[in-house]
């Protein structure tokens, strides 16, 4: 911990990394619905409304594809603006204007065009939240050229790669998870910017590599310090940006430990995990010493009931198993 | 009556449009252009006069019939026909083709494949002026299909609340694709949806360079002055239909004819003669216009493919 890292949650290394950036760039400015004078529903934006004041902090109406579509075309023009989509699955609503408009505005115009916007939404099952408000679909940005992808799993993550998201000249989408706006963790105070396309190693270890993001990153890590008390080391490795996607670092990590766990809370088919596993074989195949393991959410829609809703989703104790699987193949 | 050297720019436009459409559909039948090609032919007058009523520094946004759009927002002939044929040179070398021609330079965000998904980025860009504190409008031309999609009530709202500077301008050309308006809407008279939402609002002849310009005019000044936004239905029709490979053949005759008569050409001519111009006036600037044409499109052809390696290379880079 650096002299100047403090401990806050990861809400407010979100908030800081706003504000930052507001203060720094007068062409940044953020829409939403509630995240002005409520502050965003999970407090994500709280108190910019009063540095920043409402041409910058907009409340919009529930009209998602067309504020989302205000967003490119104030990005196309000069701004760098940060729409905020509440829930992921909401993003559903707005499919046109970031896959159709956004991811392709660069290319189509021959280069000539630019969209800086960041689109930041949240995902993943929360507490109860059911089929509507739970999804993991960081596949459906994944698989569309002319977009990156940034999933943080800790305060510090979510501070550094929002502000480059926001500085950088393409769209951005940031998927939150739900469930981390409230945990704590180390923090640099001031400008803090991560390269976009630069893996973490959350976690040493010379047995096996578990590669996980977003929410899955603190159940991995826990699960790896219960498997170091039976002696097995496990190096997780948290990719951070999924698009671009740092290759090296888990390559180098694959042919260290030459066994290979994935984690995602998205349902396998078509799924990210998929893709990684796909680039180790081809890359590191004569390093594997066991198939690939793929751990991910059931092939279903999340359900209300909490015994259901837990059992669609990798917990602790299936990522000690799938290790312990993939160690002793 | 407008100044005549007004009128015989928005004349000379006009043409230059029929003749850019005229020119492309030819290229099309001889296979230098593929894919979609959706002509302006008709719709003439609503680009000419809307775009004659903006500033320097103000934006349009246009759509998949964008041609005339660009053209009269001063897009540069040659590389328009560049890109409409695939090459390199062309505005968005090559890579965007007819439905995806933008000019930022001239304030044009660009035509869109997708309908009404431009209104929104219209709406952006004024909103940015707005918090830039710039002084600019942005022209939102879109169509009666689109005002039947939820962007359309969505933006006309969010440019309401937000008193945004947008000019949007529905062209009414009476079909979607092939679906009549009478079957997709109860009320035909589209600009009666601006009401709802609190929007100023009207109807124009689309075919009437002039009337469309007058009222353009005034909506502009009202979203400087802070009064935006304004919707203007410009009522029109194609002349023939929905692209290059499609006859038409839903389109009633009597109708056809009846737009015909009312050519914006035909239209925007008489207007340019009776302030005075003469009939050898207005033939040596068509001469010129097709004189123009020609060379644009001896450029388009003898502009070189992209090269696939250098497009390798640079996905590859990126």
């Amino acid at each position: 911990m650096g002299a100047a890292d403090r401990v806050i949650l990861y809400r407010e290394a979100l908030n800081e990394a706003l504000c930052n950036e507001m203060r720094r760039d007068p062409g940044v400015f953020i829409m939403g619905e509630g995240i002005a004078e409520r502050g965003g529903s999970y407090k994500v934006t709280a108190g910019l409304l009063d540095e920043f004041g409402p041409q910058r902090v907009i409340d919009t109406p529930i009209a998602e594809a067309s504020f989302t579509g205000m967003g490119v075309g104030a990005a196309i023009t000069g701004m760098r603006p940060v729409v905020e989509i509440l829930f992921v699955d909401f993003a559903m609503l707005v499919m046109d204007q970031v896959i159709n408009q956004a991811a392709k505005y660069r290319f189509m115009t021959g280069g000539r065009g630019r969209v800086p916007l960041v689109l930041r939404t949240q995902g993943g099952v929360g507490d109860g939240l059911a089929a509507q408000h739970s999804q993991s679909l960081e596949a459906l940005f994944y698989h569309t050229p002319g977009l990156k992808l940034v999933m943080p799993s800790t305060p510090g993550d979510a501070k550094g790669l929002l502000t480059s998201a926001i500085r950088d000249d393409d769209p951005v989408v940031c998927i939150e998870h739900k469930l981390l706006y409230l945990s704590e963790g180390e923090v640099p105070a001031g400008e803090y910017a991560i390269e976009l396309g630069r893996a973490d190693v959350k976690r040493s270890g010379g047995d096996v590599t578990v590669i996980a993001w977003s929410g899955m990153v603190p159940r991995c890590l826990a699960a790896a310090e219960h498997l170091a008390a039976s002696g097995i080391e496990a190096e997780v490795v948290d990719p951070r940006s999924l698009v671009p996607l740092d290759r090296d670092t888990i390559l180098a990590s694959v042919r260290k430990t030459e066994h290979v766990v994935i984690v995602q809370e998205a349902v396998r088919r078509g799924g990210v995990a998929s893709d990684i596993a796909s680039i180790i074989q081809a890359e590191a195949f004569d390093y594997l010493d066991a198939p690939i393991e793929i751990l991910a959410g059931r092939d279903t829609a999340i359900p209300y009931n909490k015994q259901l809703e837990q059992a669609c989703i990798p917990q602790e104790a299936d990522i000690v198993a799938a290790v312990r699987r993939a160690v002793y193949a | 009556m407008l100044p005549k050297a007004l009128l015989t720019r928005m004349y000379r436009t006009l043409y230059t449009i029929r003749a850019f459409e005229t020119s492309s559909i030819q290229l099309y039948r001889r296979g230098l252009i593929r894919g979609y090609l959706h002509p302006y032919a008709g719709e003439e007058a609503i680009a000419v006069g809307v775009c004659a009523a903006l500033g320097e520094d103000d934006y349009i946004v246009s759509t998949h019939r964008g041609h005339g759009h660009c053209i009269a927002r001063g897009g540069r002939l040659p590389e328009m026909m560049a890109e409409i044929m695939g090459r390199e040179p062309g505005y968005c070398r090559g890579r965007g083709g007819s439905m995806h021609i933008s000019d930022i330079d001239t304030g044009n965000l660009g035509a869109n494949g997708v309908v009404g998904a431009g209104i929104p980025l219209g709406v952006g860009a004024a909103l940015g002026a707005h918090i830039r504190g710039e002084d600019r409008v942005a022209a939102v031309f879109f169509s009666d299909g689109a005002s039947n999609n939820g962007v359309f009530a969505e933006s006309l709202n969010l440019a309401a609340i937000w008193n945004l500077p947008v000019l949007f301008v529905l062209e009414n050309n009476q079909y979607a694709v092939s679906t009549p308006i009478e079957q997709s809407s109860r009320d035909t008279d589209l600009h009666h949806r601006g009401a709802a939402y609190g929007v100023e609002s009207c109807a124009v002849d689309g075919n009437d360079v002039v009337e469309v310009y007058e009222r353009a005019v005034e909506a502009c000044a009202r979203c400087r002055r802070g009064d935006g936004p304004v919707l203007v239905e410009a009522v029109t029709y194609r002349q023939g239909g929905h692209h290059v490979n499609d006859p038409g053949q839903y389109m009633p005759a009597d109708r056809v004819a009846h737009y015909r008569e009312r050519d914006p050409l035909v239209v925007g001519k008489r207007h340019l003669l009776e302030e005075g111009a003469t009939e050898d006036e207005v033939a040596k600037l068509e001469a010129e216009v097709e004189a123009e044409m020609e060379a644009a499109i001896a450029f388009g052809e003898a502009s070189p493919e992209p090269s696939v390696e250098a497009f390798v290379a640079e996905l590859e880079a990126s």
